[in-house]
């Protein structure tokens, strides 16, 4: 197992490097070191010279790539990729074109988001696997038509318009929570049960659809003939048996997004005001601020790496047969 | 699980005795004198020297004082001490530094002298930086600095005199490299010895560590000098009478040398202790929450020096109950919290809800807010009326216009031909058209580049732009689109096609219109083109592309805008200066016109007072600009606003930013009408859970009825 983990660990580095040199590719194709500059210096009386000492000042006034005129090595040290780059593999993130420590905001914005991702998580999980669990007991009945069919529907909606009309009935006509906002502390409770339960709704159609099928396919399953057989009740074969036999694949989409629930959710944190790490990313590349754009980048592929290795030890667990070699 | 259910139902029920449930604030605050508004952008710099945002200043006007401000209530606008004991002594100086009268010709005029009094007496907003130990040294310093996790274990403050040293150390600060100021170029062209500075500074600060303290009290600049504790001095180059409005900036706001030397100290960027997040100032409020993630929370300055309500106003303030805290101390408001609200729906029904004090109407908001009268004017709505809001709007100082790159070989150029062209574009795009639509009839038509508000500006007939439009019975109308059609023809371009070749026109719109309104706008130029038959190809791009291609003179048609930095001609007219060209010197003149004539014009006017000999220049440089046509004068956009019946009624000051302190509001009311407009309604929760209840149990007896039948 450890030498497994040893060598995932050496496959991530590459992994890292890549996703670190597309994103550099692809920031500075749309954007160049002076359009940086013009975006944080505003767009009135600037000049040449304050455009290149902002330049000066972060570190911006290299060839991006390689540098001709320096000797040796150098050529490709003395660059902004490989000055900007080095850093993040020491998890060092510096700061924001804006100046502010972007370890610290990450550290700051993660709680929130926290919050809602994770009773997002694990209430959805329990919520889709339940739901699915009690359409495959009443499968091909007029009960699991109209339940796939609402599934369906419930799918075919814009998340958007769960978090509008969550906020138009519960907050503005019912009043019974606040519309948006966030405190920190205890009663953060109060503003962030909305976009929870509008999340677990958003995704009762996708995530039950997928559990429903999954479940399905164990249903036909000997194992539960024989199950039948014995004369347990269906109840039982299904929430025990067949829950504990479709857990491989349910591990496979809910422990790889896992780590992923740091990087919170763009579109509920901005309509509920809630401070998370959704937005920032959003926000980084509205204000073409490279460092944060290049730190969430990198921080969601650590996480997405973090995720695999997490689901392969989780299919270990799950599934004697599997061994990690 | 019934257990459950009916402790559910009975905390509902308890929950319903308390009035209100959705009230985003702390219960302890339910009473206090604090002012609600939202923020939709985080503040990227709320150091004084580099911030040049509105959504910024709004903020750091509050906070910070530069020696000059605005007159909350007199119009035009008029500039009055803010921290000065008088008005700045300018004195004019020539080659031989002989001082000069005071009507001397600018070209003898080399330096221009400005010695500022500080009041005394004015302290600062308590501050760390200020505190200090037994022997007089910082407080703050070593390991007391670096055991320092969060901003609020820096529980020891203190205050310090503001003098005049600390005026100059700002301006100082503009020429830092540890600052990057925006307006150091331009100003580096006023302040005498400031591009000098700028390049020493340069030079000390790379011999320093990075973020090391560069000690700018050690390098004097000869165009900013302390006379005495309270008395300061400003040498310009030339005259530049403007100089005066960039007095009432935040730039040359005062900063201490000793909080610079605090936030420069070994790791206190890395845990984000900036000046730029972390202000202080004299001003009427100081900052107690910086989470530009959720609130900005702002608090009265218990140092404030004492400033009262004005005593005067314009005719017909004292009628308008304006002038009735004449002479109490300000401000009148404890506190004031920003929220951030980044997405219109939440801000909007918080501000219905009695959440926000004030609220700009904005597009999703503005057919709830507001209906048009017959006579096309903006009303409030019944339902906003019924709930007892105001309404507030002003024409802004701030001009939405449509440029001809002048260097461009078909709309550019000064032929009689490329001239008609323009003016011909300039009759078919119907603006009232556009406002209408567009804009919820919010804007006037631009007959020149000046807006309303601003010395220069000349409303109804006398103001009208002659070559788009003409008087029928004493109002002003649109010429006919035959007109346009006559001086498209004339332009050699009969029914849009060119006369020599038969080829149609093709003409080229660069825009960076985004959203859902993108394609509408665009598709509604487009046709105002077709009226003509041009073909008009929109070339909609991002804000980056869009920006160099006007600085390398590469666009043709393309939109624009300009907000006033001062209520001064100057700042409108320079937009079409010739040598502001932004191809040739990378200035403010995006459309690269040059005319000999209105430059000279310009060149008179900028230099002279309000006085009829100026309106004159004016108007001669206006008609020029309208027969050039080198823009499309597009409209001036109207803001409409809404307050709340517990916000005292304030007079709207579109340039002053420090105006919260003339506020006041009546909390008692609000929580009154708060706890009316948002009782709790419970019974479609109760609803829904009932019904749930009753289909997980109809579920669960049909799963067990299933279970026990018999196999067929």
């Amino acid at each position: 197992m450890i030498r497994y983990l040893i060598r995932r660990l050496l496959y991530a580095l590459p992994i890292l490097f890549g996703v670190n040199l597309l994103t550099f590719l692809l920031f500075f194709i749309v954007n160049t070191p002076d359009d940086m500059a013009r975006m944080h210096l505003g767009t009135k009386h600037v000049s040449a010279e304050a455009i290149a000492h902002w330049k000066i000042a972060h570190g911006y006034d290299k060839p991006l790539f390689y540098q001709p005129a320096a000797h040796g090595s150098s050529k490709l040290t003395d660059t902004v990729f490989f000055d900007k780059s080095l850093r993040m593999f020491a998890l060092d993130f510096g700061q924001s074109d804006d100046g502010r420590n972007i370890a610290r905001e990450i550290e700051t914005r993660a709680g929130p988001s926290l919050e809602i991702a994770l009773p997002v998580f694990v209430l959805g999980l329990l919520t889709n696997i339940s739901f699915a669990l009690l359409l495959v007991l009443f499968r091909a009945t007029y009960l699991d038509r109209f339940g796939v069919m609402l599934a369906v529907a419930l799918m075919s909606i814009s998340g958007l318009f769960y978090i509008i009309a969550g906020q138009y009935f519960v907050a503005k006509l019912w009043r019974l929570v606040p519309i948006s906002g966030y405190v920190n502390g205890l009663d953060s409770w109060r503003f962030v049960v909305l976009p929870v339960a509008v999340s677990i709704v958003a995704g009762i159609g996708g995530g039950s659809r997928w559990y429903r099928s999954i479940f399905l396919e164990e249903m036909g399953k000997d194992y539960v003939r024989t199950a039948r057989a014995k004369g347990l009740s269906e109840w039982r074969i299904l929430f025990r048996h067949v829950l504990q036999n479709g857990l491989i694949p349910i591990l496979t989409g809910a422990v790889v997004v896992l780590p992923l629930l740091f990087m919170g959710s763009l579109l509920t944190e901005s309509f509920f005001g809630i401070p998370g790490l959704g937005s920032y990313i959003i926000d980084a590349i509205q204000a073409q601020d490279f460092a944060i754009v290049r730190a969430m980048v990198f921080i969601g592929s650590v996480l997405y790496i973090v995720g695999l290795s997490l689901t392969d030890i989780a299919y270990s667990w799950a599934d004697p047969r599997v061994r990690l070699s | 699980m019934i257990r459950i259910c009916i402790l559910i139902i009975v905390l509902l029920l308890a929950g319903c005795k308390q009035s209100v449930w959705n009230d985003p604030y702390p219960a302890s605050e339910r009473d206090a004198n604090t002012l609600y508004l939202s923020f939709v952008e985080r503040p990227k710099h709320l150091d004084p020297a580099q911030s040049y945002s509105e959504d910024e200043i709004e903020i750091l006007a509050q906070i910070y004082e530069p020696p000059l401000q605005y007159h909350y209530l007199k119009r035009p606008y008029t500039l009055i001490p803010a921290t000065l004991t008088a008005m700045p002594k300018v004195i004019y100086l020539d080659a031989t530094g002989r001082t000069l009268p005071d009507n001397a010709r600018p070209e003898q005029i080399v330096q221009s002298v400005y010695e500022l009094h500080v009041r005394p007496g004015i302290y600062y907003q308590p501050h760390p930086a200020f505190a200090q130990d037994k022997g007089g040294l910082p407080y703050y310093r070593g390991d007391r600095v670096r055991e320092a996790r969060s901003w609020n274990d820096f529980n020891h403050a203190s205050t310090r005199e503001l003098v005049a040293a600390d005026y100059v150390y700002e301006i100082k600060r503009l020429a830092s490299p540890q600052v990057n100021s925006p307006i150091l170029g331009l100003m580096s062209g006023y302040i005498v010895g400031l591009k000098d500075y700028a390049d020493m500074l340069e030079k000390q600060a790379q011999s320093l560590p990075e973020d090391a303290y560069l000690d700018l009290t050690r390098y004097p600049l000869a165009g900013a000098e302390v006379v005495d504790r309270y008395t300061y001095r400003i040498r310009l180059k030339g005259k530049y009478p403007q100089f005066m409005y960039w007095l009432a900036m935040p730039f040359f706001a005062p900063i201490a040398p000793e909080v610079d030397a605090f936030y420069h100290q070994p790791g206190m960027t890395e845990r984000n202790f900036t000046l730029d997040w972390h202000p202080v100032g004299t001003g009427a409020y100081q900052l107690s929450v910086n989470d530009p993630n959720r609130q900005i929370r702002l608090i009265r300055n218990p140092w404030f020096h004492g400033e009262k309500y004005p005593n005067s106003g314009e005719p017909g303030d004292r009628a308008a109950g304006l002038l009735k805290d004449a002479g109490k101390p300000l401000p009148f408001i404890d506190t004031i919290v920003f929220n951030l609200e980044k997405e219109t729906i939440p801000y909007w029904n918080k501000f219905l809800q009695g959440y926000y004090d004030l609220a700009a109407v904005n597009a999703e908001s503005f057919d709830q807010a507001i209906r048009i009268d017959a006579k096309g004017h903006a009303q409030l709505s019944d339902a906003m009326r019924a709930q007892g809001m105001s309404l507030v709007s002003a024409v802004m100082p701030t001009i939405s216009f449509v440029g001809f790159n002048m260097l461009d070989n078909v709309v550019g150029g000064y032929s009689e031909r490329a001239r008609d062209l323009r003016q011909a574009i300039s009759i078919a795009v119907d603006y009232e058209e556009f406002i209408a639509i567009f804009q919820n009839g919010g804007g006037i038509p631009a007959q020149g580049p000046i807006p309303p508000g601003i010395f220069g500006y000349e409303s109804g007939v006398a103001g009208m732009n002659p070559v788009v439009y003409r008087q029928i019975n004493g109002k002003i109308k649109r010429r006919p689109i035959g007109d346009a059609r006559r001086l498209l023809a004339e332009a050699g371009y009969p029914n849009g096609r060119d006369a020599r070749t038969g080829a149609p026109l093709v003409l080229y719109y660069d825009n960076t219109f985004t959203g859902p309104n993108a394609k509408a706008y665009v598709d509604w130029m487009v046709n105002q083109f077709a009226k003509l038959n041009i073909q008009l190809v929109p070339r909609s791009t991002d804000y980056n592309r869009f920006q160099d291609k006007i600085r390398r003179g590469n666009a043709q048609i393309f939109v624009a805008g300009w907000n006033a930095d001062y209520p001064d001609p100057e700042n409108f007219l320079g937009l079409l200066y010739g040598p502001n060209s932004q191809v040739k010197n990378g200035g403010e003149n995006q459309v690269n016109y040059k005319n000999a004539r209105y430059d000279a014009l310009y060149d008179q006017m900028k230099y002279l007072d309000n006085t009829p000999q100026r309106q004159m220049l004016i108007n001669q440089m206006v008609d020029i600009a309208r027969q050039d046509a080198p823009w499309m004068f597009g409209y001036f956009p109207r803001s409409f606003g809404l307050r709340q019946q517990w916000v005292s009624p304030g007079k709207l000051n579109v340039i002053a930013n420090n105006t919260f302190k003339y506020r006041k509001l009546d909390p008692k009311l609000r929580e009154q009408l708060r706890a009316r407009w948002n009782r709790p309604v419970i019974w479609p929760m109760l609803a829904l859970l009932g019904i749930a209840a009753i289909v997980l149990a109809a579920v669960a007896y049909a799963a067990r009825r299933r279970d026990r039948k018999t196999a067929k």
